[in-house]
């Protein structure tokens, strides 16, 4: 990000939630770079920023897609690069239909079942037929439920074969170049001032700013974070800025990209050797009933030996992960114990896991560094989910709301819960901080950093890993004798680890496995130095495919830490990037096709003609010595099907993909809609909401009407939930501490001066806030930080909640939570719930206590007549509702 | 006793012979980005004990209020609209019309100096200004002066340090202060337990209760060669330590680079030797007048008078002499 001419940062608050992150910006800044912030508020990121631009809530999509347009319009689209390097070029099939044909529907679209057939939005292929899937079409409704666009963390989605059809004079009006230009035509200043509250000059400013910023020369770069991603089509805002920064020229180069701005120390790295249900570790996803029964069929449908890159060797980065876990136990026989992975039998994420509860479908509940009775969507569903637990595990610092719910938790004050009848017990084991353990953490650019053990554990608090390790054990020990099959998977597992006087077993030891070893030939039981030397035969292991090269040569190189300034400009020193230690992903785009530097500001890898070889700052994300003019049959597969103008190695055709033919489960391209709860009508089409997105009609899960709806008026304002620095999340590290907690004592709500005098609210007194779900209290922080934005011809409000805050009589501070007025809506792809824009209404003065606080929420849902039905129909546009927009049959 | 007002280097002034260089801050507000993490650096190293009753303050994201005993570092929260920003802009103009901070040769024809408009065209019409305050580490410290016990000593940095074992707390350093930095501290205040078994034991006494309590510059830190905790801490550089000498250099030069973009309303804080606490060692650069981030716009330590206190004096009582010694000798006549 240092070396960006302009950084736009939009869905994320980076200078609070990133500040250290944030040093990058700094320096840039110092440089000369322009930063622009994006945000429904004023931020200190705003209070640093060149230029701040207050946007409505979840209207991202409106001005990225107007951004599209000036660049297409305007001629100002980087040629080289957008002809060479993406799939602009590439035919999709005939019957493929837009969404802005259908009414704000794409083709293919099954409203049984709320999902899409996306068979029709495939590359044309030469015989009249289209490209599929190499496990055979997927429908959107199964790939929503094991949120598989989880599994593209590392690389695209695969295709049969790359054997595509071309038209580079992009005249074809099939070319994705037409189809992307046809689809954002509509998206221009004037909808972005009605769906944004951006006016047409401050447009200006930031298409301008943009633009100039990019191109041989110059380059720009976002930075979005959980502002974009948790919305009900959250990874389109973050594909629509990813077709804006290929069109540009912006990825692959230094001072380009899109930053993901993970939320915690190693979030990244909880998505690597992932926490989540849908994932083996590298995003390898996890095995699906029906779809994925043997591993035959699993390696099938995850990549085709067909298809361009890196990707299509992902059977040799499964079966050395089966050998890391199994070890001796993994045969060609056995599938290399293929069998012993558990395989989804539907949505297992964190919030279909609480509505399982509710219905006593789930008898014991882990929660490990994390407090859902604050920090989750729907706190009151969260901690009503707990109650029906028989056991419940918190490994925590401090005795958190979700450890303590049961004894002084909201739903006790209001008579819901007594603690007498509640049945679930409650064991709460201390846990080990970060500096009382040692490990690494991944953080945002995929950097691994090695942390040394400062000080021991106190008392019985324990590191995760031994843990893990000791609960391994003591399973193991109680089935040491059984014969039943189901038991062969934990007793087979290698279990080996070596441990200090503790029984602390050796962090080191477990990045080993993770990085891999071969296990025959002349250097069995070395490690491996990179994931190519990983093998589908068994002759090596690796925990995680993509880690492959962390402990080569038995160097932790995570560990390393050579100060910036004694190195060059990646700095390939100071810890260990994955993939192959690379800074930059796909920094072959950094070149031009002929492979040299676009110029020599941004000069980054380039070909070396006499030495035959990729070289430059950086480890080139490029098979070595394949030249730039290289171009091998297609058909062959693999990494030798790569030319020498595909920079982008792990999607299946070597392209960026702005046209997305797979891989997204409620669109190929990025089409505005509202949120579920919405005071604004869609003014680009039709259907109000995504029509995928996945709803819960429950009625404990209600929704406001949106626009025009009757009752919408009833819940008129916008709310959006956000981090301060001063908090961590959900509290856990921060509301115990002293030093923290006196910096943020209470619970907040930021209203602009208009809001405030409208509804009679006294700056720094109390207001209540309440949604269809719930309500709360805060202090009002009366702010010119908030505006009131002009939107169509009604003013929308919108209202600033840090969710930091839980009610439990355990921390130094404590306070109602914002997170409990928000319901549950996700985003298909990836299960993330809409959590950054929601319907409330606020009046002065605090909330009722007890049985009236039940009282005022019902008052509320019966004055706006909300039914189960509310805000959930899949499709609004009335026509199109019987029309069953095809394009299935040609 | 040393100079008591005007230019001076503190160190020489308080005859040390193995001097280092003078010591201090450069905090620059203008990328602060208001994450407090100088706060809270500054009392975990202290070990200072929490400061108010955990409400909120009333004063945008500021709920610590200000330097006291026990807090040593404070961000200040200024949210302001267009007017206040034209103001700032034209009030930092005229400084440096004034010829205040430039660096540089002297401008040549044609070349844009103070006055012409070089406003950037993304301004604001609207700011959030913060900007972390410490103690100035005078010059001429007025804390030390009126030490009566000489519990505040000069060290072999040029900062000034409370020894707290000889603090007896009569507290006219309080008074002593034009900055209102030090305080003495209260035992109605909680101390922070240090390690993690204390943390649920009940709170512990508060240390140093009673006694005067100012930032040390991490005099702890200092003498081992280290950075002070707030300027370790934070992640924008915006508070810079070093010797005193460059920060003021590297504050000038900043100032000026603002002022060539545009930004006029920059202008700096204590680095004037000839102000009346003879400069600060903490230089500031700010985005407004002083008062507007609470800072006294022309602090002048109380011990600046003596001298001239003195001569009155001299003066008073030689006239006394003189007339009583007239009386005396008139009535013998």
């Amino acid at each position: 990000m240092a070396n960006a001419d302009c950084i736009i940062i939009q869905g994320s608050n980076m200078a609070e939630c990133h500040p250290v992150g944030f040093q990058w910006v700094a320096e840039a800044k110092a440089r000369g770079a322009k930063v622009i912030h994006i945000d429904p508020r004023f931020t200190r990121t705003s209070a640093v920023a060149d230029k701040h631009l207050p946007i409505r809530a979840g209207s991202d999509v409106v001005l990225l897609g107007a951004l599209i347009n000036y660049v297409i319009a305007n001629d100002l689209w980087f040629k080289e690069y957008v002809s060479a390097y993406t799939n602009a070029a590439t035919l999709v099939h005939e019957d493929y239909r837009d969404a802005e044909d259908l009414g704000g529907l794409f083709s293919g679209f099954d409203p049984e079942k709320g999902a899409y057939d996306n068979s029709s939005w495939a590359y044309d292929e030469a015989n009249d037929g289209s490209i599929t899937e190499p496990g055979g079409p997927e429908h959107g409704a199964e790939a929503g439920a094991r949120a598989a666009g989880d599994a593209l963390g590392s690389g695209g989605p695969p295709l049969e074969h790359a054997e595509v059809l071309r038209d580079d004079t992009l005249q074809n009006p099939r070319t994705v170049f037409q189809i992307v230009k046809r689809h954002y035509a509509r998206y221009t200043p004037d909808m972005v001032r009605d769906m944004c509250g951006i006016s047409e000059a401050d447009f200006a400013y930031l298409a301008k700013t943009i633009t100039e910023n990019s191109g041989r020369d110059r380059t720009t770069c976002f930075a979005y974070a959980v502002g974009w991603t948790q919305h009900s089509l959250g990874a389109q805002f973050i594909r629509a800025a990813a077709i804006l920064q290929l069109l540009l020229g912006n990825v692959g180069r230094p001072g380009g990209g899109i930053m993901a701005l993970r939320g915690h120390a190693s979030i990244q790295g909880s998505t690597d050797i992932p926490t989540l249900f849908n994932l083996l570790p590298g995003y390898l996803p996890m095995p699906s009933a029906g779809r994925h029964d043997t591993l035959e069929e699993y390696l099938k449908a995850n990549a085709s030996k067909n298809q361009k890159g890196f990707w299509a060797d992902a059977d040799a980065y499964t079966i050395s992960l089966l050998k890391a876990w199994w070890g001796d136990a993994a045969t060609a026989e056995n599938d290399w114990a293929y069998d012993y992975l558990p395989r989804l039998t539907g949505a297992h994420g964190t919030y279909e896991t609480v509505m399982s509860m509710l219905r006593d479908e789930v008898e014991g509940y882990f929660l490990l560094g994390q407090n859902p009775a604050v920090g989750s969507a729907h706190g009151r569903m969260q901690r009503l989910g707990m109650s029906h637990l028989k056991w419940l595990v918190v490994r925590d610092l401090n005795m958190i709301e979700s450890a303590t719910w049961w004894k002084d938790g909201p739903e006790i004050e209001s008579g819901e819960l007594s603690t007498e009848d509640i049945e679930t017990e409650v064991f709460f084991l201390p846990a080990a901080t970060h500096v009382e353990k040692a490990g690494s953490f991944t953080q945002t650019q995929r950097l691994l950093q090695w942390r040394h053990q400062a000080v021991a554990p106190p008392g019985e608090c324990q590191s995760e890993l031994q843990f893990f390790y000791e609960l391994g054990h003591r399973i193991r020990e109680k089935l040491a004798d059984s014969q039943d099959e189901r038991d062969r998977p934990l007793l087979d597992l290698t279990w080996d680890y070596p441990t200090d006087e503790h029984g602390d077993p050796d962090p080191e030891s477990v990045l080993a496995e993770i990085n891999g070893r071969h296990l025959t030939g002349p250097d069995a039981g070395k490690p491996l130095s990179a994931y190519t030397e990983l093998r589908a035969d068994g002759s090596t292991s690796g925990g995680c495919w993509i880690y492959t090269g962390v402990y080569a040569d038995g160097i932790n190189q995570a560990a390393n830490r050579k100060p910036g300034e004694e190195q060059g400009p990646a700095a390939p020193e100071w810890g260990w990037a994955w993939p192959a230690n690379r800074r930059i992903l796909y920094n072959r785009a950094s070149a031009d096709p002929d492979g040299k530097p676009w110029s020599e500001r941004k000069k980054y890898v380039w070909w070396d003609e006499e030495q035959g070889k990729w070289v430059g700052d950086d480890v080139p994300d490029f098979p070595p010595t394949l030249a730039p003019g290289t171009k091998p049959d297609p058909s062959v597969g693999g990494p030798a099907a790569l030319s020498g103008d595909d920079p982008f190695i792990m999607q299946s055709d070597g392209k960026g993909w702005l046209f997305a033919p797979k891989g997204l489960v409620d669109g190929p391209l990025p089409t505005h809609y509202e949120a579920q709860e919405s005071p604004v009508a869609n003014g680009l089409y039709p259907q109000q909401q995504s029509p995928s997105r996945l709803k819960y009609p429950r009625k404990d899960n209600l929704s406001a009407p949106s626009a025009g709806d009757p009752g919408a008026d009833v819940y008129p304002f916008v709310f959006t939930t956000y981090r301060l620095t001063e908090h961590h999340t959900a509290g856990g590290m921060s509301r115990w501490l002293p030093y923290l907690s006196e910096l943020q004592p209470e619970m907040f709500c930021e209203v602009s001066p208009e809001l405030a005098a409208e509804r009679g609210l006294e700056p720094y007194g109390w207001a209540t806030i309440i949604s269809a779900r719930s309500a709360i209290e805060a202090k009002v922080l009366v702010t010119e930080r908030m505006t009131p934005l002009r939107v169509g011809d009604h003013t929308v409000h919108q209202i600033g909640l840090p969710y930091h805050w839980g009610v439990g009589n355990s921390a130094v501070v404590s306070g109602d939570a914002a997170n409990d007025l928000l319901g549950v809506t996700l985003d298909p792809n990836v299960q993330i719930q809409e959590g950054k824009v929601a319907s409330c209404d606020i009046r002065p003065g605090r909330r009722p206590r007890g049985p009236e606080l039940l009282a005022l929420v019902a008052e509320y849902q019966e004055r706006a007549g909300l039914t189960v039905e509310t805000s959930n129909s899949t499709v609004t546009h009335p026509a199109a509702e019987g029309e069953h927009p095809g394009g299935q049959t040609p | 006793m040393g100079q008591l007002t005007g230019p001076t280097d503190p160190t020489i002034d308080a005859h040390w012979e193995h001097n280092h260089p003078r010591k201090g801050f450069f905090t620059d507000t203008s990328i602060c980005i208001g994450c407090k993490a100088c706060e809270v650096a500054c009392k975990e190293w202290n070990h200072n004990p929490q400061d108010g009753n955990l409400e909120l303050l009333g004063s945008s994201y500021d709920n610590t209020g200000s330097l006291g005993a026990s807090t040593w570092r404070h961000v200040a929260f200024i949210e302001q609209g267009q007017d206040r920003i034209a103001e700032a802009r034209e009030s930092g103009r005229a400084l440096v019309s004034l010829g205040m901070p430039r660096i540089g040769p002297p401008p040549q024809p044609g070349e844009v100096v103070a006055g012409a408009d070089t406003t950037p065209p993304d301004t604001a019409d609207f700011r959030w200004l913060m900007s972390s305050d410490v103690c100035k580490h005078c010059t001429h410290a007025g804390c030390l002066d009126v030490c009566p016990t000489g519990a505040l000593f000069r060290t072999e940095f040029g900062t000034v340090v409370v020894q707290d074992d000889v603090c007896n707390g009569c507290g006219t350093c309080v008074a002593g202060c034009p900055f209102g930095v030090i305080e003495r501290r209260s035992n109605g205040t909680v101390k922070v337990a240090t390690s993690r078994e204390e943390q649920h034991a009940g709170h512990p006494e508060v240390p140093n209760a009673g006694v005067a309590q100012k930032c040390t510059l991490c005099y702890d830190r200092l003498v081992a060669d280290e950075t002070p905790a707030c300027a370790k801490a934070c992640p924008t550089t915006s508070i810079k330590f070093g010797d005193h000498d460059d920060m003021v250099q590297t504050a000038k030069e900043r100032v000026a680079t603002l002022h060539a973009q545009g930004m006029t309303e920059a202008r700096l804080y204590g680095a004037n030797e000839n102000d009346g606490v003879g400069g600060t060692g903490s230089v500031f650069l700010l985005l407004d007048e002083p008062e507007v981030y609470g800072l006294p716009p022309d602090p002048r330590v109380p011990t600046a008078d003596l001298p001239k206190m003195y001569r009155r004096a001299a003066v008073a009582v030689a006239g006394m002499a003189a007339a009583a010694a007239v009386a005396f000798l008139g009535g013998r006549e």
